[in-house]
């Protein structure tokens, strides 16, 4: 493999793997603060144990959260240098924005909550929980502002061939940020309460200890669940609206949509190879026109296909790749323009799918609870357990589609913006030598594979051990609420 | 603008070394000056609530330098590849480390989370010296800014004397935080621990700022000869203080004989990398000076008082029994 297969691989596994911490971190801390509000504004001890519970299982998360996110800030300069340069007078400023921010106040006021159950006033310590949640939430925004410029590039003009920041407002009020944000925290929340349900849900099977705890949980997770994905869908469908606009190609690869129709149906299921270039032949079960409104809130109107935006790219951003020793093999080679069409039809109905499946399953909890009942099927826990993966894999298919959708390009062109800010994720790589990424991919992925055991097996430690494996432990003079 | 920049990157620089500076060396003496459980559990107690917000120093450090000067973010770190892999996988060893060492009653579980809390500090300290001491030593790059030759470029004698110094002055650094933070027999050990490695730990970092600039190490002599002075005299405050100020002394004395450098090119003056060359527009710099101006003074404030909240030496009586 070559140096940008390689710095592909790798930034694929280390920002998936990633984000398989943060939507969990973002999700679990909010609603562990509003747990621990409850506590302190009625004083009912309930509210106080779902607190240490889950706060317990949160803090097990954010460690992986914290140490795999370090690797993101570096991993731009290490293996992208060419992008980061191109770039770096825009981008890096959200990133500076998100560390002095967010990332100070979420590290410092983590560090206060754990440490601080004795030691603050207990309006204060309940501050710090705010403060650190709220800033993960401060840190998804300027991340996403930072992702969307490169799906759609604005407030800049063009200087000596790099793209120049013009407006940071711009930049931070980018129109596909303002679609994404809610939709990544409708996401986050999708997780979190999956997670409360699923956990709860085997309590409860179990007769643990403190039944309340768990009734609440799971009544708790249920109900983020269901308003999670009426903001994943509203907010989804904003997104894509836009993404006809900005990215033509990527939806029509989303669909595996050929030839341009008007009107444009939707695709809900394909049989047959979705695979270039036979996507000629792809038969599928379709919704006749849904796409048409997908688009432009308009049954009868026009969506591009793929065999028909083909040329439209190549006019305007070019049939070749300069001739380039650094493009190694793509020097001088047609540019491919459809982006792995698999990827993008596969990954655009999985994300929408296992959405759709939480969801669901969300809604048939809290039916199978009603009444303070419980079943006592196996089948009861183990569907809330199953039911926990299902908006992680939608998460990470959802990333996969929007980032894969976009290749070639790595800073994808804007058609209503600056001309000639766009570039190639083949020109994006560093000059490393192919061994030093391999080097690092074979690290990271075995350290990532020990640390994902290791949190599984503390995770489920904890859950295990219920309400009693979390409450504190007294010392002689209370100076340490806990201890490391 | 530029230059504001490049003293505020240094000044991160700095927050970071000091800061994260005693709880990669707590980390390191964890053997030396935790004899058993309990008083392992007492040092990483003293940097529990802290070390997390020390780390975000080096995130933004690198950040800032992302959004100030790309092409030195770009350069360096790609040049500096691997030892920066190492860096990373030493980070987030120790960082699990520190969280999940406790959560689980068993010897064989803490001991194992103790030899990565060991070997990631001693790795982690070791890098950012590398790293340092390499963007102040320069590198074979090209006018590109690309590295021309080996990916081991990194690795010279001048850079490892580098990377020795900022180890050494982690470890006497974090014994005498260990000493200002804990109370009864482990003070007593990190002060002795401190005073008898100073000499020989803290030989390199004078080494590498006399290679950087001459006599000037002279002053940094002074400042950490003070420093183990006021430690003898049982003024754990004032000597961790001095330790800081000789901190402070030593990056001003490598950033300012870098500057107006920020990368030098090993190979041709013509290419070294410069604030002037590899500074961000004007425009980019404002927007960046606001968000810190206005952003840093509160880290400080709620950094600090994070500090104060923190602020009792603990001991082994702190410590619950199992």
């Amino acid at each position: 493999m070559d140096v940008l297969e390689l710095a592909r691989w790798q930034f694929g596994i280390t920002t998936v793997y990633h984000f398989l911490m943060v939507p969990l971190t973002i999700g679990l801390s909010l609603l562990v603060a509003g747990m621990q509000t409850a506590w302190v504004r009625t004083g009912n001890e309930r509210y106080y144990k779902m607190t240490k519970f889950w706060g317990k299982l949160l803090l097990i998360n954010f460690a992986m959260g914290v140490v795999t996110g370090i690797v993101q800030e570096f991993q731009f300069g290490m293996a992208w240098s060419a992008y980061s340069r191109f770039v770096g007078d825009v981008f890096g400023a959200p990133l500076a924005m998100e560390g002095i921010v967010a990332f100070f106040v979420e590290s410092t006021f983590l560090g206060l909550w754990i440490f601080g159950w004795d030691k603050l006033p207990k309006k204060v310590h309940l501050a710090c929980a705010w403060a650190f949640s709220l800033a993960t939430m401060a840190s998804a925004y300027f991340i996403l502002a930072a992702n969307s410029w490169m799906q759609h590039p604005v407030g800049i003009e063009l200087h000596d061939g790099r793209p120049r920041l013009t407006s940071i407002w711009a930049v931070l009020t980018n129109n596909t940020v303002l679609a994404a944000f809610p939709h990544t925290i409708a996401g986050a929340f999708a997780v979190a309460g999956a997670f409360l349900v699923g956990i709860a849900a085997w309590h409860l099977y179990k007769k643990s200890e403190e039944e309340r705890v768990w009734r609440s949980s799971l009544k708790l997770g249920t109900w983020v669940g269901v308003v999670a994905f009426a903001g994943l869908a509203i907010s989804g469908d904003l997104q894509g609206k836009l993404m006809f606009e900005q990215q033509p190609m990527k939806m029509a690869a989303a669909e595996a949509l050929c030839h341009t129709e008007q009107p444009a149906s939707f695709s809900v299921f394909a049989y047959g190879d979705v695979r270039r270039p036979d996507c000629e032949n792809v038969k599928s079960i379709t919704v006749p026109a849904l796409l048409s409104f997908l688009a432009h809130n308009d049954f009868s109107s026009e969506v591009k296909g793929i065999q028909d935006l083909v040329p439209m790219y190549q006019e305007k951003y070019g049939e070749f790749y300069p001739v380039d020793e650094r493009l190694g093999e793509l020097s001088g080679k047609p540019i491919d323009y459809v982006p792995a069409l698999p990827v993008t039809y596969w990954g655009f109905r999985l994300m929408i799918g296992f959405g759709g499946i939480s969801a669901g399953l969300g809604v048939l909890m809290l039916w199978l609870t009603r009444k303070n009942r419980t079943p006592t099927g196996w089948w009861f826990p183990a569907l809330g357990l199953a039911g926990i993966a299902t908006p992680f894999l939608a998460n990470s298919f959802g990333w996969i589609f929007t980032e894969m959708g976009r290749q070639p390009f790595v800073v994808v062109p804007n058609p209503s913006g600056v001309d000639g800010v766009w570039m190639f994720t083949a020109q994006a790589v560093s000059a490393s030598t192919p061994g030093e990424i391999l080097t690092s991919l074979i690290a990271l992925t075995t350290v990532y594979s020990v640390l994902a055991v290791v949190e599984f097996y503390l995770i489920r430690k904890y859950v295990r051990g219920g309400i009693p494996g979390v409450l504190p432990q007294k010392t002689d003079d209370g100076a340490l609420a806990f201890a490391y | 603008m530029e230059t504001l920049w490049f003293v505020l990157i240094a000044l991160l620089w700095l927050g970071y070394l000091f800061l994260e500076g005693f709880d990669f060396g707590v980390g390191m003496l964890l053997p030396v000056l935790g004899r058993d459980n309990a008083e392992r559990r007492v040092m990483i107690n003293t940097i529990g609530p802290v070390w997390d917000g020390n780390e975000v120093w080096l995130i933004v450090a690198i950040g800032a330098t992302f959004a100030a000067f790309p092409g030195w973010y770009a350069a360096l770190l790609s040049a500096a590849y691997l030892p920066l892999t190492l860096f990373l996988i030493a980070l987030i060893g120790r960082g699990v480390a520190f969280d999940y060492r406790g959560k689980v009653e068993s010897a064989r579980w803490r001991k194992a989370w103790d030899t990565v809390i060991i070997v990631g500090s001693w790795t982690a300290t070791l890098c950012v010296g590398l790293l340092i001491s390499t963007t102040v030593l320069g590198l074979p790059i090209d006018a590109n800014g690309d590295r021309v030759g080996s990916p081991f470029a990194a690795f010279r004698l001048d850079t490892i004397v580098g990377a020795l110094a900022f180890a050494g002055y982690a470890l006497v650094h974090g014994a005498v935080f260990t000493a200002l933070k804990t109370e009864g027999e482990i003070r007593e050990r990190a002060r002795r621990v401190a005073l008898t490695l100073a000499p020989v730990a803290l030989l390199p970092l004078i080494a590498l700022l006399a290679i950087v600039a001459g006599l000037w190490a002279g002053v940094v002599v002074l400042v950490l000869a003070a420093a183990m002075w006021r430690l003898l005299l049982n003024r754990d405050g004032q000597s961790f203080a001095l330790m800081g100020l000789a901190i402070a002394a030593s990056v001003a004395i490598l950033f300012g004989s870098l500057y107006p450098n920020v990368l030098p090119s090993t190979l041709n003056d013509a290419w070294s990398l410069t604030v002037a060359n590899t500074a961000s527009s004007p425009y980019t710099l404002q927007v960046i000076t606001w968000v810190a101006g206005f952003g840093t003074p509160a880290v400080l404030v709620y950094q600090g008082w994070t500090y104060w909240v923190f602020r009792k030496r603990i001991g082994v009586r702190h410590i619950p029994v199992h």
